[in-house]
């Protein structure tokens, strides 16, 4: 095993054993194989560099390079986009570990040899984040090799995988260039994924977004920090900023949409449809230190005299939240507010029993012009999960949950 | 029924879910925050170096040459202004701290060696923070085997334990408690005409024709260089960019929010020079004009006061010196931890538990406790370490200015926001001037340490 500053500086020989010049970078080429050392780059002092290929390389250890070909059959270097460097774009720079779920500063990388018919490859295996790497970028040419690999052997190790490194580029068409997708960041939990956006500076926060699917955009962007949505925001395309806004839930896009300007904020709903854009329109009206200013308009209801059988094999045929599913809202004939359900009352009722049968008491529910310690007193004295929101006829606009309380309080 | 797999899965699912909530409340982000929330970064750090080596250097020049070194605070105001205004740029631009850009421009080796400079220097300067607990709690009448170990665990206290509603209150009054030093130099009854006019450079002042009878011009001889150079060298801190630009970073402070920054970082910077202007009014006006003209530390000038300004102005005094030692002591050690552990790759922040940070809380923890442990076990000899940490302080300042010049120049890092080339042309003046003033206290200051090593102070 080698490791990326050990072969940094490395003496290169040509097949006949002249001397050609000093390994001072090498380079990945993603779009052939992900993890393959593709070229090492030749300083050879006031000379024009070369650049020696993998399959030019017969030998390697640390410190030496040995090649299969004369001299004269290397390339000059040229600089291209495509190629990974991994001193300047690795080594001190800050990667996304998918498995571990953080940022994290590359120290040195592992390499491994692998022998194919005349020439040896090298193949990165992880990356080192921990101390054996920082002492021997710190003592590599100052001790001798022996002691930093004693010393390193001490060190408690921290490696990543290269599998589950993500690389961060904020710009687009070298990220296309590196073949570098978010695929692997897609899977992770938006909470997760909105911590890691959060260690990330501007220019790489914004290069995650963009490439991120709308939906998965919308979940990351509803757990941020709300200066940090709106930097966001403000910075995409106004067309892809609608798409992701379309995703969330009206209250959390309205809230984004309330830390904006008045112009780009009216441009965004222009850009969106027509329903969800009026739905928004209403919630930003509301003065946000009131319970219009937290309510979320995307609730259930159903009429107050359906069975429990009806109201079930209703909700299999909408595509509803469940995740967030814990109370039903029971409108009357009038279509005014009759009381809540919570839904784990469902799985004991019977099987005709009417919902009316099923309400909690005390009937509760504000008006959106109340204040919201009022809304937070109510929610402490009744440990409720959700209070209904209506308007001076009784009919529901929306529902406050406990989750609304809770990222209010905490403001 | 449940295999095992299945609830393996579960399992990891439910502790991931743990993890998550946890990781949701991230104090530490909260904590760096709401040492913000009250009164802007730049504030912060133009007043915490304020601190017992600062106010102890004004105090002495203020004693030494009376009104006539005012004037030296305008351009001081401008050149702290200028190396500040640098790093919030960074910070508000970049979206990173100096010490990332430092480590991802210059390499590892670089920044290590820079951290671990640092360290060293904060450790100083943590030292000195303890120092001036020490003299003012003696001028009070408080043992200093009582006081320093009581500051020491309060901060550490405060930091890891504190609510924000606490730490906002405290750090508020800290603010507030500095106008100590306007009511003292208030009771000193100065002639505050004849002290302001000294703002201008009394070298020139004396040729204009009806001021000439009522400025003092100082002979501009090696000793008067020395204190210029000291009042420099307590004022432009290397740890101060760090700290800014972090807490720019943090503060999410972007393009849109840097207007108002830059706002805060010029109150900072001038309320800073308005304290120091009070500073050595009041002791221009008692211990320089009773011919009190060396003072060998902090506490000498409070006790000095005493006949002169009466008991109140002297207590005062003390109180500001203790102030502003504690609120140094609750930023430094924690602002130093944070930039070396972030730098260097290390997990920090006080929402990570001992296991998980170990090295962020051994940095943090052994910086109060060993820097108060010093204070107390050199007793007497406190005076040196005012000397080093000033000294230190001068050899690091120049590499962290020139590391500022070259990243804040780096058009591939700001884009348009490198600086204009009028400030730059400011920008490297006031940082060769620094550097150059800067040197020259550390030289004197060792200088005094092996030459005249009894004689205190310069």
């Amino acid at each position: 095993m080698l490791t990326a500053t050990e072969l940094m500086g490395a003496k290169t020989y040509d097949a006949q054993g002249n001397y050609v010049g000093k390994v001072r970078e090498f380079f990945v080429e993603p779009a052939e194989q992900p993890n393959r050392v593709a070229h090492f780059l030749l300083a050879r002092g006031s000379f024009q560099p070369l650049v020696a290929r993998h399959d030019q390389v017969a030998a390697i250890e640390a410190g030496k390079l040995e090649l299969n070909v004369p001299e004269r059959a290397l390339d000059a270097y040229q600089p291209n986009e495509g190629w990974l460097a991994v001193t300047k774009d690795l080594l001190d720079q800050q990667i996304i570990d998918t498995s571990g779920r953080k940022v994290v500063r590359v120290n040195d990388l592992d390499l491994a040899e692998q022998r194919t018919n005349g020439n040896v490859e090298l193949r990165i295996t992880q990356v080192d984040v921990g101390l054996p790497g920082a002492a021997r970028r710190l003592l590599q040419g100052i001790a001798p090799q022996r002691m930093i690999r004693a010393l390193q052997n001490r060190l408690p190790a921290r490696t990543i995988r290269w599998e589950f490194v993500n690389l961060v580029e904020p710009d687009p068409l070298r990220r296309l260039k590196l073949r570098i997708t978010h695929e692997k960041l897609e899977d992770l939990h938006p909470a997760d994924l909105a911590d890691i956006i959060e260690d990330l500076s501007p220019a790489e926060r914004q290069g995650i977004i963009s490439s991120l699917d709308e939906e998965t955009a919308a979940a990351v962007l509803a757990e941020l920090d709300a200066r940090l949505t709106t930097q966001i925001v403000e910075k995409l395309d106004p067309e892809k900023a609608a798409d992701i806004l379309e995703e969330m839930a009206p209250d959390a896009a309205a809230d984004v949409l309330g830390g904006l300007s008045k112009e780009t904020s009216e441009e965004l709903l222009d850009e969106m449809p027509g329903q969800e854009a009026n739905e928004v329109r209403e919630l930003l009206e509301f003065d946000p230190a009131t319970a219009g200013g937290m309510m979320n308009t995307d609730f259930v209801f159903v009429g107050d005299k359906s069975t429990r059988d009806e109201v079930l094999e209703w909700m299999k045929e909408q595509d509803l939240n469940l995740d967030q599913l814990d109370t039903i809202v029971l409108l009357d004939g009038g279509a005014q507010f009759s009381g809540s359900v919570p839904v784990a009352r469902l799985l004991l009722a019977g099987s005709e029993q009417a919902l009316n049968e099923l309400k909690i008491e005390p009937l509760l529910s504000v008006q959106p012009n109340a204040d919201d310690k009022d809304v937070f007193e109510l929610f402490d004295k009744y440990n409720l999960r959700m209070l209904t929101v209506v308007d001076e006829d009784g009919r529901p606009l929306g529902v406050i949950t406990v989750d609304d309380v809770v990222s209010k309080l905490l403001k | 029924m449940w295999s095992r797999e299945s609830l393996e899965a579960m399992g990891e699912r439910w502790t991931g879910r743990v993890q998550r909530a946890r990781d949701a409340i991230r104090p530490f982000r909260r904590r760096i925050v709401m040492f913000l929330a009250v009164v802007g970064p730049g504030l912060i750090v133009s007043n915490v170096h304020n601190d017992a080596g600062g106010i102890y250097t004004y105090a002495q020049s203020g004693a030494k040459y009376g009104n006539s070194v005012l004037w030296s605070l305008i351009p001081m105001t401008i050149a702290l202004y200028v190396s500040l205004e640098m790093c919030s740029r960074m910070g508000a631009f970049t979206g990173k701290g100096l010490s990332d850009l430092v480590r991802e421009e210059f390499g590892f080796r670089v920044t290590f060696f820079l951290m671990a400079a640092i360290l060293l220097v904060n450790l100083g300067n943590v030292m000195s923070e303890f120092t001036g607990v020490f003299w003012a709690s003696e001028n009070m009448g408080v043992s200093r085997f009582i006081s320093v170990p009581i500051a020491a665990v309060a901060v550490w206290i405060l930091v890891v334990q504190g609510t924000a509603k606490w730490v906002e209150r405290i750090f508020l009054t800290f603010c507030v408690v500095y106008f100590s030093y306007v009511i003292s130099a208030f009771l000193a009854k100065p002639d505050w005409l004849i002290s302001l006019l000294h703002l201008f450079p009394p070298h020139l002042m004396q040729y204009v024709p009806t001021m000439k009878q009522f400025v003092q011009v100082p002979k501009f001889d090696a000793q008067y260089a020395v204190i210029l150079a000291a009042l420099v060298g307590t004022t432009i801190a290397p740890w101060q960019h760090f700290y800014l630009q972090a807490a720019v970073v943090e503060k999410r402070v972007g393009p849109r929010q840097y207007p108002t920054t830059r706002n805060d970082v010029i109150v900072g910077s001038i309320s800073c020079m308005v304290i120091v202007f009070f500073i050595i009014v009041c002791t221009a006006a008692t211990l320089y004009v009773q011919g009190i003209h060396d003072i060998p530390d902090a506490q000498t000038a409070a006790i000095a006061l005493r006949p002169l300004a009466g008991k109140l102005a002297s207590l005062l005094f003390s109180i500001g010196l203790l102030n502003a030692s504690l609120f140094a002591a609750s930023i430094l050690p924690l602002s130093t931890s944070y930039v070396v552990c972030e730098a260097l790759g290390f997990e920090s922040g006080i929402d990570r538990k001992f296991g998980e940070a170990k090295i962020f809380y051994t940095l943090y923890t052994s910086l109060i406790f060993l820097g108060a442990f010093l204070v107390l076990a050199l007793g007497k000899f406190a005076n040196t370490i005012l000397l080093w940490s000033q000294v230190l302080n001068g050899f690091l300042l120049p590499p962290v200015l020139i590391f500022v010049l070259i990243l804040v120049n780096r058009r591939d890092l700001m884009g348009e926001q490198v600086n204009s080339k009028g400030f730059n042309w400011v920008a490297w003046i006031s940082t060769i001037a620094m550097i150059g003033l800067t040197l020259v206290v550390a030289y004197t200051s060792i200088h005094d340490l092996f030459v005249h090593p009894a004689s205190g102070i310069r």
